[in-house]
Parts: structure tokens; C-alpha cells; sequence
């Protein structure tokens, strides 16, 4: 199938971004490394009259680490992520999670921006964003606004983006001594969507759990965080019972829709059975 | 030259020396990875036209109007035809074959009329300049449908509430019955009988290059060329010109490269039909290429069975009888001319293949549903076949207390037992099964890895083996097709020509599909004309120049195109020897051909090089004797008599842990011992058994055409239909054993079916023995998480 044809424009600065979504609105797109809208074009599901091709911005790719801050530009690729080693020091969880999405081609060109602008319930990151309570940094003609991570992801593709907006950057926390980040997904073949996924963080001294948070991805129309478990866990011993209970409250905090293999309730199941092997891994 | 890397004489091989045996690299392969291939879509024509096709988003549905008017409007539009327009300048077909007593299937049209069956038939084709354009256009063309009741369900269909085609009276297209004399007096004598329900799902096979088509009709000739990525040329030709109404002189069939065929691209396709009779129509070559979405939707599926076996056998061990009853659903038509009735047929025949019981029943039905059709897709059958044997055979060790490799030791056919004929009437020439049993055991230390699954099992650890041991079909003879009234070859041709440069230019009827085909010819031509293998050079896949032949599939392309070329290269020897006979005035009983030079036989000594014979033969035979003729130019062809067909066999394992918390299934390691006969290419055989390891790796675990109760694939793209990849596929280490077969001279019997014969039931079986502690087993592929969770209750 060819794509159909469609009007392309690469502008040098973020002011004329803002002028060409203005004037063409929903008929336009923004094209960063295209790992999805390409797939989409030339399978007909999506028929933009305008592709505003960004990754001539300046400015909006790297990786930057200032005063506890670590700032990923929004057309910083995968690969990038993957073989930086501040991302791996200051962002462990992002480093794991970096290593399932798609395969090495596809991480030369996909960009962490568009996996949040996208915001497949799927995808690594924006579960690693939620887990890390990160900040998504958006820009318009109004200028630059915040967003945190958990309301950034409204519903199935569906974001806090308003038209004329695009993502510009992400801002985590760089990760504090004694906290752990443990990422986990079951994919049938390396590079697939997962089954279900869990990024996962928490203050662990072998002993007690604290602050712990666990992001779902595969589980719901966006990245879910299980307060219930999260509640369960705090300040608890790091004992079997303790976990036992943690995977128990999931049931309230996840009601996964099956998918083409498998069933809601295959996919808590396995929530829970990463939930166990993420505790164990974060308590060790 | 290539480097031996075994041993240069093949054991069993009659040519005594030369390539054979070892891993010459092929010509081609350099070309194809510079990217200097030549596919279908890789051709430019002046005044080339596009076809796309308008598809049925319903799986049964009657169509009303098809509006056109905005289409034809479009930019670049040439054309937009609806099945009737077709019709004019293309015959439809009926997918039977007369030997499959009984089957039947309506007539099938290159575009469908009236009605559409499946989600993805053609109902409209629209021509224009571009792919795009066609594109384009096809989205604007309006069509009124009538929807009609759904059979998606084999058991439904077989039931018949709903009847696909009413004038056929039943859904029924297939039906085979076989039962042996005294076969319910061994089931009623039996200590212990077994019984397991078997679920295959539908998949298919994912060529790297779609189907292809560039039909080129030239009405001041009346001819029509047609590129085509089809596995068949000759077939094709025929077939080209029996339903467009061409003589098939006028029609000519070339394959350039292919990537990839399994089968898939051996069958007629009603939108490749279109493409050829659009051109006629045109007087303009027209291209069609599916692409992925289509494929999915249109190249052939195969294997959807539901399957119910039970073995019967004595408390020492001793399996006397196998009941097998077979439900598999074809789609709405019986494939052209190849019929979708085969592979049933072959479950039949080859179900219980390795063992040496003497009773057996068999009940197979093949029904029509309103899914994509389903045909001949590598191994045919034999998946099936072997899975479910090789299920029961376990569980029956299993009730017997048996370890299994010992149980199939007692009861695998003899190896000294040879001529020998099988319950299903099946005969075989000579097989391996004892010696393939001992050399897999080896391999693999089977005793060590029993210990250390034991030793795992004890921390946790979930580690299965399973054993499956197979007989395949290879080299068919005339009964495969041609005895059924198929314009289907079983014979092939080769033809080879000394050039005047001392190079040897063979032409050869059997295709090239990227699996080295023409490598191997290169082989077996420089090691009998004696030459070295830089100097031959293959053309395979037009009608035009090679000689006539059914081209590949059913693991016969090395088998009889090699012999062929074997037979043509002795007598082409024999030739070049009488011109240098002439040419010398020697006795020719005492030259021969050694690394392109005529040779004193017994003292080695250079007499001439092949040039200089060409140079004489082709540019001074006025030097030569006056009554001398020289015949630089040798045809030779063969088919495969004595036997139905040359039945391999082999046995294969694997050896898989299972995450019994999550359902996942880590593939450690595979092994495949198996008896192809004389091997030309150790490495091209051993790549193709690995290849065929994958695709039965891919049936049980990942690969599954998914239709929802409407009849709509609910996966047919590359993101949601799994197929296997290297990341999840283990070391799959190959062994041989060589058994000729003395049909021919050559030896070879056929290699490119056997991994994926067997590959799926040995997965299933390491699946079960891991589960087994556990009272668990699974017995539908693909086997899920969900599906091992569900057999562990977790789901």
C-alpha cells in the first residue's frame, strides 16, 4: 500500500511549528522520527494533508543533567537513550525499559517525544514517566507549559496536548541513593508490544518498602499506577505475606483489556506475577 | 572454489567425485546481497500499468451496486472492472482433482461475481498509472452489500445449517474413509489405548517478497509475457493459456529472483488471473504486487485442524493400531489446480508414518467455511500428521511408564524391514528411523539432559524434552498430481551446453526461489562434466528457454532436477570426449575430463582445454574428420517411477523451559537428525532444515491467522500475526544420515520440508513433558501464555 499524498513542510524554528499547526489544524501532523506515522501513512489509517517535519528544530534533542534534573530533549531517539551512560546512571529505570522497545532500527529513528505525544498504553517510557512522577514540557504559540506525567496521559491516544502544542522535552528526577528502579514486561518476541509491563521504583533497604511506585503499561488506555498496591506497600516489611497482599490489591487497581491472545484476567495474573518478581528485585 | 568442509565423496553418491557433498558457496547469494537482485517489482516496462484491487470487507456477503462513476474520475485511472468485465477475457476455474474421489468446489472467478466469500476477495480491479493513483481510486469506488450468513466454525460447517454453496448440497468439499482389516479387533484386544484431541491453528507462510505479477500482453503476436514470482513457470504457462484463451506456445513465464515461495506462491491466485487477463484486455503489461495486508488476507493459509487420535498398544509396549479423525476447514473454495483437498490427504497418509502397526482407520473431512482459502504451505500435512502421532506416542510412554526415546525405539519400523508398506497404503524404499534415533540421542546426550531436568525440577525449574519423529514426502511421481487430471509436471528437464569458451551453461526447469537451487545444479554439472564450478553458469525459471518441467515444490527440486542435470552432464562428458576423440585422433576410452582439461586417462596428462575443444567444435569443424558432428548442446529428463514417492524420514527434538508463573515458553535448544539421501550442499541442507525448524517453531508457539466470529482477520499485519525471529530461536543443530535412493543416480531425496514436518511436534511434546509433574498439557497451537496458563489453571 502507498501512502496517500500529503503536503511536507521542515521548519528551522518552533514559531513556525506554531504557525503552520494554526493554520492547518487537525489536517496536519508532526513528523519526528516517524516510527509510528510512517507505519500508519503507508497503511492508509491516517491521511494528514500536512507533515511538519521537526527534527530540523535545534534544541530539542539530547540529554541534559543539571541539579538533580535529567532534561531528554523530545527528539532524542531511543538509541540515544539506550547507549547514554548518564541516562543509565540517573535514570536506571528508563535504561532498562529502553531495551524493549522495538528493535535496534527502529530506536535509530523513534523518538522519546513521539512516544509521549503518541501516548500508546503499550509503550515504555510513558509507564517509566508515570512510576518516576516525570514532567512533560510542552510548547505553543502561548508559550512553554508543565505538565505532570499522570495527567499528561488522559485516555487511549488521547493527551494534554491542546492543538498547537507539541511535546518539547521530559524532565525526571535523577534517581536519589537508596531508591531502586526495577522494569519488567512480558513480550511474546523480543521487540513486540508487551503483554503487560511494570515499571517500578521505591526506597528499599532489604528490610521495609517505602515510597513505591508501580506503573502498569499494557493494562489499561493509559499507563496505570496502582495506588492500591502502592498503599498496601508502605512502610511494610519486605515479607511474602506483605507482596502477597500488594498482588492481591492489583484487582483494584487494574481491569486490563484482553488482547488478541489474551484474556483481562491472564493479563492481572500476570501483572501480579511481575509484581512479585519487581518487589523481590527492589527489596533485594 | 569453495572450501571442503566435509569429506569431498559423499557416501552413496554414484558420481565419485567432484562438488558433491560439500559446501560450495552459490553464485547468486553475492549478487542478492549487494542488492543487484532482479524481483518482479524491480522491472520497468514502457506503458506499464498498475491493478489494484477493490476487496470485500465481508466475509459473505452479496454484492449490489458497485458504483464506479467517481472512481473512473480519478487521476491516472485507465480502467475500473468489475468480475464480469474480467469474466470476458478470463475463464473461471474448478479446484478438483480426479483421483480425490469426491471433491468438489464451485467455479471460482478471477473476480468475484455476484457474491463474495471470504474478507479480502477481489470484488473490483482498478487500473491506473500508479500504484497510488489505483490506490486512490479504489477508495472512492461505492459498493451496496447484502450480508450473508457467516461459517467461520469447522464444526458448524460440517453441520451444515448454513450452506456456502447451495448447489453443492453440503459444506463438505473432501471426505477420505480408510480402515484396515482387523482394525477393531486390535482396538478391542488392546491393553492400553490412548486418546487426545489435537487443535492446529490456521497460519500461513510470510514470504520476505509479496506475490508478484507483471503480465505483458502483446496483441500484434497474440502473445502474452508474463514476470511472474510464482514456484511453477510451466504450470503457470498452461495454465495462462487454457483460461485466457492464448495458445501456450504464445504464452511465456519468467522468474527473475523470488523471495521466497513455501509453497505460497504455487497455486493460482484470482488477482494474479485478473492481472494477466487485465493486460490482455489493456493490450498493456499490467503489475500487481500484494502487498502485506493483502497477503494476509489472500496468499494461501493452511493447517486449521481439529484432530482426534487414539493409539492402541500391548502392556509391553508394542503399538498395534492408530484411529484418527481429521476436521480441517479449506476457506470457501477448493484451491486451483493443486485443490485444497491435499492436505488432508496427507494427514491420512502419513499420520502414524514411523512405527510399525499394522492397523489403522482414518476418517478426514475437509469442510468449506467463509475464511481465506487454504492449500499446500511447506510440509503439507506433515505437521499435523507428525504432531499428533508424536502427542499420542507420548502419552501412551507416559500410561506405560516408558521413557519415551525407548518406547519409539520399539516400535519405529525396522531399518533392515525396507520395502516396505504402510497401513495407509503408503510404500517405502528405504528408510532410517533406527539409525536417525541413535545419531539424535548422541547429539544431544539425551541421558544428561534427563538427569539435568530432574536435577532442575527439584529448585523449580521446568524443563521439557520432546522427541518427534517423522516420514516425508519428497520427489513425487506422477500419482501426486498428474494422475488426477492436474496439468502438473512431476518430471523436470535439464539441458547443458559446452560454450566456446569451455564454459558449461545449464538451463534447468526447476525455480529458483532463494533456497540454491542453482547451486546445486552448478555442482552436480561441474563434478560430472568435470569442470570447476565458476565455470557453469544456471538459468532457471522461463518457459521460453529451459526445458519443461513442474519447477519446485514437494521437496523435489534436488531430486529430479538434479539427476536431470546428472544425466544430461554424463552424456554431455561422453560428447566432448568425441569431439576431442576427433580433434586429437585418439582412442576416446583413454582421455577423460579433469578440472576443465581433456586428460590422458592414466597419466593425467593435459591433452586440451575445454576452450580449445569449443573453439574447434563451435569455430573450425572443418579441421575435424568429414563425417564428424559435434553435439555440444545435451538434453536429459527424469521423473521419479518406481515409487508414489521418495519417502525421507528423520526425528527430531527439542528442549524448552517453561515459566510455569507466566505461561512462556524459553526455547533452549533444537535438533534434527534427518535422511535426505545422497546431500549435494551440506550447508544449503542444513540451512534449509534450520529454515523449516523455524516456521514449525513459529506454528507452535506464535504464528496464528486469527478470525473473529464474522469472518474478519483480526491480525493480518506483521505487528499483531508473529512470526518467529531470530531473538527467540534457539541453536538448532543438524545431523545426518545418508540413505540413497536408488531411483536414481544421484541419490538425493528431498530436504526442504523435514524441519518444519516435525519442528512443531517436538516443541509441543518438550511443552508437556515439562508441564507433565505438573498435570498439566497443552494441545492447541499456538501455545499461548494464556493457553499454558490455562492448563495450569492460572488463567
Amino acid at each position: 500500500m502507498k501512502a496517500p499524498s500529503f503536503a511536507y513542510a521542515k521548519p528551522g524554528t518552533l514559531p513556525q511549528v506554531f504557525d503552520l499547526l494554526e493554520r492547518h489544524g487537525d489536517g496536519a501532523k508532526i513528523l519526528a522520527g516517524g516510527q509510528s506515522l510512517l507505519a500508519s501513512l503507508n497503511l492508509r489509517l491516517s491521511s494528514p494533508e500536512l507533515l511538519i517535519d521537526i527534527t530540523g528544530l535545534p534544541g530539542l534533542n539530547g540529554i541534559r543533567i543539571a541539579d538533580g534534573k535529567v532534561r531528554i530533549g523530545a527528539l532524542t531517539t531511543h538509541r540515544q537513550i539506550e547507549q547514554s551512560s548518564e541516562i543509565a546512571e540517573h535514570l536506571p529505570l528508563l535504561a532498562q525499559a529502553v531495551r524493549h522497545v522495538a528493535h535496534v532500527a527502529i530506536r535509530n529513528v523513534g523518538t522519546i517525544g513521539g512516544s509521549f505525544a503518541l501516548a500508546d498504553p503499550a509503550a515504555e517510557y510513558p509507564a517509566c514517566a508515570v512510576a518516576l512522577d516525570a514532567t512533560v514540557v510542552l510548547a505553543g504559540s502561548k508559550g512553554e507549559r508543565r505538565v505532570k506525567a499522570r495527567d499528561f496521559f488522559r485516555s487511549l491516544y488521547e493527551t494534554a496536548l491542546v492543538p498547537g502544542e507539541i511535546v518539547t522535552a521530559v524532565e525526571f528526577d535523577a534517581i536519589r541513593p537508596n531508591f531502586r528502579s526495577v522494569f519488567l514486561e512480558l513480550a511474546r518476541r523480543q521487540g513486540d508490544y508487551a503483554i503487560v509491563g511494570l515499571a517500578a521504583h521505591a526506597k528499599a533497604d532489604g528490610s521495609r518498602f517505602s515510597d513505591v511506585r508501580l506503573a502498569f503499561l499494557g493494562a489499561g488506555a493509559t499507563p496505570v499506577l496502582a495506588g492500591n498496591a502502592m498503599a498496601s506497600l508502605e512502610g511494610k516489611p519486605c515479607s511474602a505475606d506483605v507482596v502477597a497482599a500488594a498482588k492481591e490489591a492489583l484487582a483494584e487497581d487494574l481491569d486490563p483489556p484482553k488482547d488478541l491472545t489474551t484474556s483481562s484476567a491472564a493479563k492481572l495474573h500476570l501483572a501480579r506475577v511481575l509484581t512479585g518478581r519487581a518487589l523481590a528485585a527492589l527489596s533485594q | 572454489m569453495g572450501k571442503a568442509e566435509l569429506p569431498l565423496h559423499a557416501p552413496g553418491t554414484k558420481t565419485g567425485r567432484g562438488y558433491i557433498g560439500q559446501s560450495t558457496p552459490r553464485a547468486n547469494a553475492k549478487r542478492l546481497l549487494q542488492g543487484r537482485g532482479t524481483f518482479v517489482d524491480d522491472l520497468r516496462l514502457p506503458r506499464i500499468a498498475h491493478a489494484v484491487f477493490f476487496r470485500s470487507p465481508h466475509a459473505h456477503a452479496r454484492i449490489g451496486k458497485l458504483d464506479f462513476s467517481t472512481a473512473l474520475k480519478a487521476p491516472g485511472v485507465i480502467g475500473v472492472f468489475d468480475g464480469h468485465a474480467v469474466a470476458e477475457y478470463c475463464k473461471p476455474w474448478v479446484g478438483v482433482l480426479g483421483h480425490l474421489k469426491g471433491i468438489k468446489s464451485p467455479p471460482q472467478h478471477a473476480v468475484a461475481i455476484g457474491r463474495a466469500c471470504w474478507q479480502g476477495e477481489a470484488v473490483a480491479a482498478v487500473v491506473a498509472e500508479t500504484r497510488a493513483q489505483a490506490e486512490d481510486a479504489a477508495d472512492l469506488i461505492e459498493a451496496e452489500w447484502h450480508e450473508l450468513p457467516v461459517v467461520t466454525d469447522m464444526q458448524a460447517a460440517l453441520e451444515g445449517k448454513v450452506v456456502i454453496h447451495p448447489e453443492l448440497g453440503d459444506n463438505i468439499c473432501f471426505q477420505r474413509q480408510f480402515v484396515t482389516e482387523g482394525f477393531d479387533e486390535a482396538f478391542a484386544n488392546a491393553d492400553v489405548v490412548v486418546e487426545e484431541t489435537y487443535d492446529f491453528g490456521r497460519h500461513t507462510g510470510v514470504c520476505t517478497e509479496g506475490r508478484a505479477i507483471l503480465a505483458d500482453y502483446n496483441a500484434a503476436e497474440h502473445t502474452l509475457t508474463v514476470h511472474h514470482a510464482t514456484q511453477a513457470p510451466h504450470m503457470m504457462q498452461d495454465i495462462f493459456s487454457r483460461h485466457l484463451d492464448i495458445p501456450e506456445s504464445n504464452v511465456r513465464v519468467i522468474c527473475r529472483d523470488i523471495g521466497g515461495s513455501f509453497g505460497i506462491k504455487v497455486h493460482v491466485y484470482p488477482d494474479e488471473m485478473a492481472t494477466a487477463a487485465l493486460s490482455v484486455m489493456l493490450r498493456r503489461p499490467v503489475k500487481f504486487v500484494a502487498d502485506r495486508l493483502e497477503s494476509f488476507l489472500t496468499d494461501i493459509h493452511a493447517r486449521e485442524h481439529r484432530v482426534t487420535v487414539r493409539l492402541a498398544c500391548t502392556r509391553d509396549g508394542d503399538i498395534i493400531a492408530f484411529d484418527l479423525d481429521d476436521l480441517t476447514a479449506i476457506g470457501p473454495y477448493s484451491v486451483y489446480p493443486r485443490t485444497s483437498g491435499i492436505e488432508g490427504n496427507q494427514v491420512v497418509n502419513l499420520t502414524g508414518g514411523p512405527y510399525r502397526h499394522k492397523q489403522y482407520r482414518a476418517n478426514m473431512r475437509a469442510v468449506f467455511t467463509n475464511k481465506n482459502v487454504t492449500c499446500q504451505y511447506r510440509a503439507v500435512g506433515h505437521p499435523i500428521a507428525v504432531a499428533l502421532t508424536e502427542g499420542v506416542v507420548d502419552i501412551a510412554a507416559r500410561k506405560l511408564g516408558m521413557d519415551p526415546a525407548e518406547f519409539r525405539r520399539r516400535n519405529l519400523i525396522a531399518d533392515d524391514a525396507y520395502p516396505y508398506t504402510f497401513p495407509s497404503g503408503i510404500k517405502f524404499e528405504k528408510l532410517s528411523h533406527h539409525q536417525c534415533l541413535d545419531k539424535l540421542l548422541a547429539l544431544m546426550d539425551y541421558e544428561r539432559l534427563r538427569a539435568e531436568q530432574a536435577a532442575l525440577r527439584e529448585k523449580g525449574i521446568h524443563r521439557g524434552l520432546g522427541l518427534a519423529a517423522m516420514i516425508e514426502v519428497t520427489n513425487p511421481s506422477p500419482a501426486f498430481y498428474g494422475v488426477g487430471g492436474a496439468r502438473i509436471s512431476a518430471q523436470d528437464g535439464a539441458t547443458l551446453r559446452l560454450d566456446p569458451a569451455g564454459m558449461v551453461n545449464v538451463l534447468c526447469s526447476v525455480t529458483e526461489q532463494g533456497q540454491g537451487t542453482e547451486g546445486i545444479f552448478a555442482q552436480i554439472a561441474a563434478s560430472v562434466v568435470g569442470v570447476s564450478v565458476e565455470r557453469v553458469r544456471v538459468t532457471t525459471g522461463d518457459t521460453g528457454v529451459t526445458p519443461y518441467g513442474g519447477g519446485t515444490w514437494a521437496s523435489r527440486g534436488a531430486g529430479t532436477g538434479g539427476e536431470a542435470v546428472l544425466q544430461a552432464g554424463k552424456i554431455l562428458r561422453s560428447n566432448i570426449l568425441d569431439v576431442a576423440a576427433a580433434m586429437l585422433n585418439e582412442d576416446k576410452a583413454k582421455l577423460d575430463i579433469v578440472n576443465n582439461e581433456v586428460v590422458d586417462k592414466l597419466t593425467g596428462a593435459a591433452k586440451a582445454t575445454l576452450a580449445e575443444i569449443g573453439r574447434v567444435a563451435y569455430f573450425r569443424p572443418d579441421t575435424l574428420p568429414m563425417r564428424f558432428q559435434s553435439e555440444l548442446t545435451v538434453t536429459r529428463h527424469y521423473t521419479p517411477r518406481e515409487y508414489g514417492f521418495t519417502f525421507t524420514n528423520g526425528i527430531q527434538a527439542s528442549w524448552v523451559e517453561v515459566d510455569v508463573e507466566t505461561g512462556f515458553v524459553k526455547l533452549l535448544k533444537h535438533w534434527c537428525v534427518e535422511d535426505c539421501g545422497t546431500i549435494i550442499n551440506p550447508m544449503l541442507v542444513d540451512e534449509q532444515i534450520r529454515g523449516g525448524v523455524v516456521q514449525g517453531i513459529g506454528a507452535a508457539l506464535f504464528e496464528e491467522c486469527l478470525y473473529g466470529e464474522d469472518g474478519q482477520l483480526q491480525n493480518g499485519n506483521l505487528a499483531d500475526y508473529l512470526v518467529p525471529m531470530a531473538g527467540e530461536m534457539p541453536d538448532i543443530v543438524v545431523g545426518h544420515v545418508e540413505t540413497p535412493t536408488l531411483g536414481s543416480e544421484l541419490g538425493a531425496k528431498g530436504a526442504g520440508e523435514a524441519g518444519t514436518a516435525g519442528a512443531s511436534g517436538a516443541v509441543m511434546n518438550a511443552i508437556n513433558d515439562a508441564l507433565a509433574p505438573l498435570g498439566a498439557q497443552v494441545t492447541a497451537m499456538p501455545f499461548t501464555p494464556q493457553r499454558i496458563l490455562e492448563a495450569l489453571g492460572k488463567a
